[in-house]
């Protein structure tokens, strides 16, 4: 989608020799955005919603809030209309700027997202009500596991192991959260002892990936398969007929005091369960861990080039193996979400290809614990937005939404977002 | 193409990515067949152990193992040997029934689990030749049913051509949505495992979409997401008469296998697929169209993918199918491809083995009332060890393929002499 110019003309033999320069338009962007203007045009003017004038509201505080924000109502078919045609004429701009060889900053294609986000809840919620602090908590808590998976995968693969097995960490610690949590009677438990299932699967991962050098691609695929059919076959067999094992303490919201009476931010930051404040603490951990540490330079250094890190002294598949393993704690830990953070027991498959989005957001997400964690937190507003539409009475059929997050990664990957570059040596096992 | 290329996985050469994965790929499609029954064995023992530890009468004895422990041997042998006798006559061959045409009934079960197993499998084995991993074959087997479906019970054709139109429509469904993955892949580069994991949900909820909308897939004047039944005349005859569950698919199934048998060992564009699953550089720099060949190969697997959503609907479930058609049939694929080393007719073969777990497993489950997930562990295992030529010999001290034996004769001879000096 790009086009190379260049400006290599037959040169005379008198003229002074010109170095043949090559420059690289790249029109991703503004196709990009030319195209969601358009989209926007379509919905918000031809297909316009309220034309006799309904109103979109959107509800900026909870009840329950100590500081409440006025209700914001906007014209719906007017906002529609504004919206578009700023959008077009961002898109223009952003045309223009590529023309120009110049680049297109960052802050318009986010002001152009938010703005089109705008327009499409307005759209959306015509002649209804949308509670903007709902749609943000469920935001946060929806992606919290597939937060804790993308930082597996994310030290894993900067490590250089390939990580398709987050599915089957999300599994194992969701099942052996609920089990030892039950029998237990102690949810810290089954916290712990997701983060051991995590470990455990990971181990299989390094090992078979490490050692016996096979495809870390198959091994991930099996794995799945593998902790799937285990988890299943246990669940049958020993959870399902007994009426103990499978029914552990689901960790209650805790408000952080002050903190939470923050108007927005409070409810939906600090109105958690403890898992979504180990969220937190797991991306900041995991962040300075790999970009502010020694350990963290030598797991990049050997997901880059294994032979120099290898070269200065670093043992590369210790390395490998414990950024692995540790990467399988921090999946596993986001397994208990579903049983201990959540629905409150185990059922069969219940992570439901979770891992597989969250492998998604490792790769949106530029193998980078932040934006990885921002991939999720999209990942998780997509699938909210299709819940809080569900229930005012979406105008765009509910499977379209739950696709959205899906189609936006295949064009991520396929390059208009953004390039994605995995580690040099992801993947790749180091012989010596 | 034979046996004799395992070589040990050492040498510079190997640690580039796509050596690597080339090595790998050798390493399942060269190894021995005896690892393969090493690892169907050991894998059918893990499944031993599992079952034992969770039987009520194992676990019940084991509180008495000290006072009795013939008891618990007793009990573990039960519950292995019932659950194992149970999947062998779900399988192959029952022999309670009363006479032969009952009893040779489970092999057809398992011929006809298979037919859906061994398409699907053909198409992710195809992939895997072309050095392309496809994960997606939840997607196009549901694009290709979805597909196959709405020309079976929604046009009316007269009998044989709208059988052949419905299994065209069906392949062509699986070829576009695989087709986009190789499109993708060769025009910009995205990863096709990523891409294919992505487009399975993406043809999930589209196809829920269409089940729930009127007019689209759903059945008239019914609220359930759910297909009407497929017109007879474009279902898949019965193969031995209505006592048996066994359909034309598996003719269709047979037909593929020569089929890409034939792509991959005879043709043009075969020589194509293998020489990029080798080495993509190599194969650019002799002048192939890499590309294109991404895009024809996963195309093609797409279409062999959709096969097996065809079968579903015109041959296992013609009453009508809803979105879990597929089954986790594009998921045992991969397996099934690693298993069959990604041969054509390893893959039959595999499929074939596949289907009888599977035919066997139901039976298990409703006779020994073991969960019939023990069979995706033992199917995982499976793969699992066959990936892992390495750890099988350490299991079982078998020497390595590529080293010569000298080492081993100077060692006994060394030995030998040993003895001599101490005697």
């Amino acid at each position: 989608m790009s086009t190379l110019t260049e400006s290599a003309a037959p040169v005379p033999a008198s003229a002074p020799i010109v170095k043949p320069t090559a420059q690289i338009r790249s029109w991703k962007i503004p196709i990009t955005f030319g195209g969601i203007a358009v989209l926007s045009l379509l919905l918000f003017v031809v297909l316009g919603r309220g034309q006799r004038g309904d109103l979109s509201t959107f509800r900026l505080s909870e009840a329950r809030d100590l500081i409440q924000l006025p209700e914001v109502a906007l014209p719906t078919f007017a906002t529609g209309v504004f919206v578009a045609i700023v959008l077009v004429l961002m898109a223009a701009a952003s045309a223009t700027l590529v023309y120009r060889h110049r680049k297109v900053p960052i802050v318009l294609t986010i002001l152009f997202a938010l703005l089109f986000l705008i327009g499409f809840l307005a759209w959306a919620a015509s002649g209804s009500t949308i509670p903007v602090p709902g749609l943000l908590i469920g935001t946060v808590t929806l992606s919290a596991p597939l937060i804790f998976g993308a930082l597996g995968g994310v030290l894993s693969e900067r490590a250089g192991v390939v990580n398709v097995a987050i599915e089957a960490q999300l599994l194992a610690g969701a099942f052996s959260s609920a089990v030892v949590a039950s029998a237990t009677g102690n949810p810290y438990l089954g916290l712990l002892a997701a983060m051991v299932a995590g470990a455990l699967v990971s181990m299989v991962l390094a090992a078979f990936a490490l050692k016996y050098l096979v495809d870390q691609v198959i091994v991930g695929v099996v794995l799945n398969v593998l902790v799937i059919g285990l988890t299943s076959f246990l669940y049958s067999q020993v959870l399902a007929p007994s009426a103990t094992l499978n029914s552990p303490d689901v960790f209650s919201r805790l408000n952080i005091p002050l903190l939470s009476e923050i108007p927005i931010i409070g409810p939906v930051l600090f109105r958690q369960t403890i898992i979504v404040y180990a969220m937190y603490v797991a991306v900041a951990v995991v962040y300075f861990g790999l970009f502010r540490t020694k350990w963290g330079l030598r797991v990049r250094a050997v997901g880059e080039h294994p032979q120099a890190a290898d070269t200065v002294g670093i043992n590369v598949n210790r390395t490998r193996f414990v950024a692995v393993t540790l990467g399988g704690v921090i999946s596993g830990f986001g397994g208990a979400y579903f049983t201990l953070g959540a629905v409150g027991a185990f059922n069969k498959e219940m992570t439901n290809g979770m891992g597989f989005i969250a492998l998604a957001a490792v790769i949106f997400g530029q193998w980078h614990p932040i934006k990885a964690t921002l991939a999720a937190l999209l990942f998780g507003f997509a699938t909210n937005l299709q819940n809080v539409l569900g229930i005012i009475g979406s105008p765009v059929p509910s499977e379209f939404m739950l696709m959205l997050p899906y189609v936006v990664t295949i064009f991520a990957v396929a390059g208009f977002v953004g390039r994605s570059r995995a580690p040099a040596a992801d993947g790749k096992p180091y012989i010596k | 193409m034979s046996d004799k290329t395992n070589t040990p996985p050492v040498g510079p050469a190997s640690k580039d990515g796509s050596e690597r994965w080339n090595q790998t790929l050798r390493d399942i499609t060269g190894g021995s067949a005896m690892i393969s029954i090493l690892a169907v064995f050991v894998a059918l023992v893990v499944g031993a152990i599992l079952i034992a530890f969770t039987n009520e009468g194992v676990q019940e004895t084991a509180g008495y193992f000290f006072s009795r422990p013939t008891d618990l041997l007793q009990a573990v042998w039960d519950a292995v040997a019932g659950a194992y006798s149970a999947l062998f006559q779900g399988a192959i061959y029952n022999f309670r029934a009363d006479n032969f045409l009952t009893a040779i009934r489970p092999l057809t079960e398992t011929l006809t689990f298979a037919t859906p197993l061994i398409a699907a499998g053909l198409g992710v084995g195809l992939a895997f030749r072309v050095g392309m991993f496809n994960i997606g074959g939840r997607g196009q087997m549901l694009i290709a049913a979805g597909a196959a479906g709405w020309v079976a019970f929604a046009v009316e054709l007269p009998a044989g051509i709208h059988l052949i139109v419905a299994i065209l429509a069906g392949l062509l469904g699986g070829a576009i949505w695989g087709g986009i993955v190789g499109l993708l892949k060769a025009r910009t580069g995205a990863h096709e495992v990523i891409v294919t994991i992505m487009l399975n949900f993406v043809a999930l909820y589209l196809i829920q979409f269409l089940l729930r909308t009127p007019g689209a897939l759903q059945a008239p004047g019914s609220n359930n997401p759910k297909t009407p039944a497929m017109l007879p005349t474009a279902v898949f005859p019965d193969l031995f008469g209505p006592r048996y569950n066994l359909h034309a698919g598996f003719l269709t199934v047979i037909a593929a296998t020569i089929f890409v048998w034939w792509l991959l060992d005879r043709s043009n564009l075969g020589f194509q697929f293998r020489a990029v699953g080798q080495n993509p550089n190599a194969a650019r720099v002799a002048g192939i169209n890499v590309k294109n060949v991404y895009m024809y190969a996963m195309a093609i697997s797409g279409a062999l993918v959709g096969l097996a959503g065809v079968n579903q609907v015109l041959g296992t479930l013609t009453s009508g199918f809803s979105s879990g058609i597929d089954a986790g049939i594009g998921f045992d694929a991969i397996t099934v491809a690693l298993l069959g080393r990604s041969r054509p007719w390893g893959i039959f073969a595999a499929g074939i083995l596949f289907g009888a777990f599977k035919a066997g497993g139901f039976a298990m489950q409703a006779a020994e009332g073991v969960p019939i997930d023990i069979v995706v562990v033992v199917q995982a295992l499976i793969v699992l060890f066959i990936a892992a030529p390495p750890l099988v010999r350490a299991m079982f001290h078998l020497p390595t393929p590529g080293t010569t034996r000298k080492p081993r004769i100077h060692s006994v001879k060394v030995r030998t002499s040993n003895e001599v000096v101490a005697k």
